[in-house]
């Protein structure tokens, strides 16, 4: 079961360069939420500093609170190795391990985590591939294969599949179809649309049909603020916001 | 708003998307005069015969396979001199020359075997040290170190590359084999003396003095490849560890390491290459002595050193003959060692997967 997400107070800096501006931010359990906003505006370092991925670039850092159900990610006690395990995440280039085999690709996670039970682990790969939409395509070459040979499509939702095997109770994707044809994107919305049921899933885009696809709620970002956010329908028919209007209706971006 | 340090892509083209932006200005600049200059050159070339000034790609294709023959042509030279020169020992002593164990120029006697041995087990002593200090010299340099540091580390790992085999032999002579003699191998004959490894008289010099001189000096070569090759790796890989919830360790084992570690294969070859052919500081620690002994601290002695000190005062023709056979030996022993490293690799790889992502 996916759980909430509570931020509050999120600055972020790339050294001295300040890329978010006190961040305030509800997520709900079990639903899409997007996160729009034009290039360079902070989306990415939003949802990094999310499961603490921000920190593991030099000179970065973030400073605020973000509580995830019971985890207080940004705690003194808290520990970004279990954070990150807690908090899956898909990146926008699709990232198999090339080296390894399509079934060594989403066991990766188990056998970081200390999973030795085979037939338990045979079952989670399944169950991740099939949530992931891949398993029918890959079933009969999951050991033959290696994750670089799949195609591109096939290699993100690869990846999906590997962030889902370790059970993550939250969801971060940022852009994960924009680098994919269209029929591969419409796989993964879907697939975004499924997960739902049991994850919490942020999803960046910069694609604002899609944002208006897949998610519930919206918050749109601009040069490190959070502008506005709320429902999606909401953020797209009637923003409370000019910038967010200008925006959407393709005045600025 | 630039791009150009987007953390999830530090690859993507998009990076330098604004250079155009500040050339516009100075384009602006390029006088008219410029312009038709260009354009008239242009209307040279379009009319002029192209064929004529061109290298046909028939021309091109023979030269670089003259090149590539040249290689194999001088790989085969150098075995036939080699064949030719030892053929009187070739006659003399048979096949039997490669695993005999004896070498007495007085009694007109020669066997390779102690050679091979030597060249062998000081090889293998120094990689086995070498191998994992490079690997963790890399490894600091290129995931841990602050990065002022790291140029200082990689500036003085090269630095030990550049340092001449006499150097290492005189340091082993007087730094290392006293070292050696006084503490550390009566502590290895105390804790491992049980194994048989090491045993016997402590002389300082010796094989193990050997090994140790060698693995220092292949180090620079395995690291700074082991270096190149990790930094290859691309950031995404070691994200996606990090991101399924793993420790530094693990990220650089399952991120960066196995990514890298056909290149890292290939830079032992080297290392290994450069470990059999090593002259003269070896010769100046091993000891010398054509003798097969069990333990590391008894001398001996490798092909490349039997060469290199007996040549010039070998006194006969079949002692001459001897020793180009001990080098014929020799690019024998690296022709295997470097088919087997090969096999090695494909094993790794399952002759299929390579490494890029
Ligand atoms: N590694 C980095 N080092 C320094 N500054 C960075 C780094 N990554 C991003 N920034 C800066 O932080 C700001 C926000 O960048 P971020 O990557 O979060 O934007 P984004 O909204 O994801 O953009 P895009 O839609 O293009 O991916 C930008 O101004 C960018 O220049
Ligand atoms: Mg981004």
């Amino acid at each position: 079961m996916g759980v909430g997400i509570e931020v509050r107070g999120l600055n972020a800096w790339y050294g001295k360069n300040q890329s978010l501006n006190s961040i305030d931010m509800t997520v709900a359990a079990n639903h899409v939420t997007a996160v729009i906003g034009p290039s360079g505006c902070g989306k990415s370092t939003y949802v990094r500093c999310l499961n603490r991925m921000h920190e593991t670039i030099p000179e970065a850092r973030a400073e605020g609170s973000v509580k995830v159900g019971e985890m207080d990610v940004y705690g003194s006690g808290s520990d970004p190795v279990e954070v990150r395990r807690r908090i899956g995440m898909v990146f926008q280039k699709p990232n198999p391990f090339p080296t390894m085999s399509i079934y060594d690709n989403v066991a990766a996670g188990l056998k970081l985590n200390g999973f030795r039970n085979r037939k338990q682990m045979d079952e989670l790969v399944e169950r991740s591939l099939k949530l992931a939409a891949l398993w029918e395509e890959v079933k009969d070459s999951l050991h033959k294969k290696s994750g670089a040979s799949l195609s591109g499509g096939q290699q993100q939702r690869l990846c999906i599949a590997r962030a889902l095997a370790v059970e993550p109770e939250v969801l971060l994707m940022d852009e994960p179809a924009s680098a994919l044809d269209p029929i591969s994107t419409s796989k993964i919305e879907e697939l975004i649309f499924q997960l739902k049921q049991h994850y919490t899933v942020v999803i960046v885009t910069h694609n604002m049909q899609q944002a208006a696809r897949v998610a519930e709620f919206t918050g749109f970002f601009l040069m490190g603020s959070l502008i506005e956010y709320d429902k999606t329908e909401k953020i797209f028919t009637t923003p409370a916001d000019k910038r967010t209007e200008d925006y959407i209706t393709g005045r600025f971006g | 708003m630039s791009d150009s340090v987007d953390p999830m892509n530090p690859t993507e083209p998009l990076g330098q998307l604004p250079k155009p932006a500040t050339a516009i200005p100075s384009m602006a600049q390029v006088s008219k005069e410029r312009k038709t200059a260009a354009s008239t050159v242009l209307q040279k070339i379009r009319t002029s015969h192209p064929r004529a000034s061109r290298i046909p790609d028939s021309v091109f294709a023979v030269i670089i396979l003259l090149s590539a023959i040249s290689v194999f042509a001088i790989v085969v030279l150098v075995a036939w001199e080699l064949i030719d020169k030892s053929r009187l020992s070739l006659h003399q002593f048979g096949i039997g020359f490669f695993y005999g164990h004896d070498w007495d120029p007085v009694a007109g006697s020669f066997g390779a075997m102690p050679f091979i041995y030597g060249t062998l087990v000081s090889s293998f002593l120094a990689l086995l040290m070498a191998v994992p200090l490079s690997i963790g010299v890399a490894v600091y340099v290129t995931e841990m170190c602050p990065q002022r540091l790291r140029a200082i580390i990689s500036f003085l790992v090269e630095l030990l590359a550049a340092i001449p085999s006499v150097i290492y032999g005189l340091w082993g002579i007087f730094v290392l084999a006293p070292l050696l003699r006084e503490y550390v191998e009566p502590f290895l004959a105390r804790t491992l003396g049980w194994t048989g490894l090491f045993t016997g008289p402590m002389y300082g010099l010796g094989m193990l003095a050997a090994g140790i001189i060698m693995a220092i000096m292949v180090v620079p070569v395995i690291a700074s490849i082991t270096r190149e090759v990790m930094t290859a790796v691309p950031q995404n890989q070691r994200e996606a560890v990090l991101a399924l919830g793993a420790t530094r360790w693990e990220m650089i084992r399952m991120g960066v390491l196995r990514n890298a570690r056909i290149g890292i294969v290939g830079g032992v070859i080297l290392g290994l290459g450069r470990a059999l052919g090593e002259t003269m500081a070896v010769t100046m620690v091993i000891g010398n002595r054509p003798e097969i002994a069990k333990s590391l601290f008894a001398p001996g002695y490798t092909m490349a050193s039997v060469i290199a000190n007996e040549f010039t005062e070998a006194t006969g023709d079949l002692y001459l003959s001897a020793l180009v056979e001990i080098g014929l030996a020799l690019f024998i022993v690296t022709l295997i060692v470097n088919a087997l490293a090969r096999l090695l690799v494909w094993s790794i790889t399952g002759g299929t997967a390579r490494v890029r992502a």
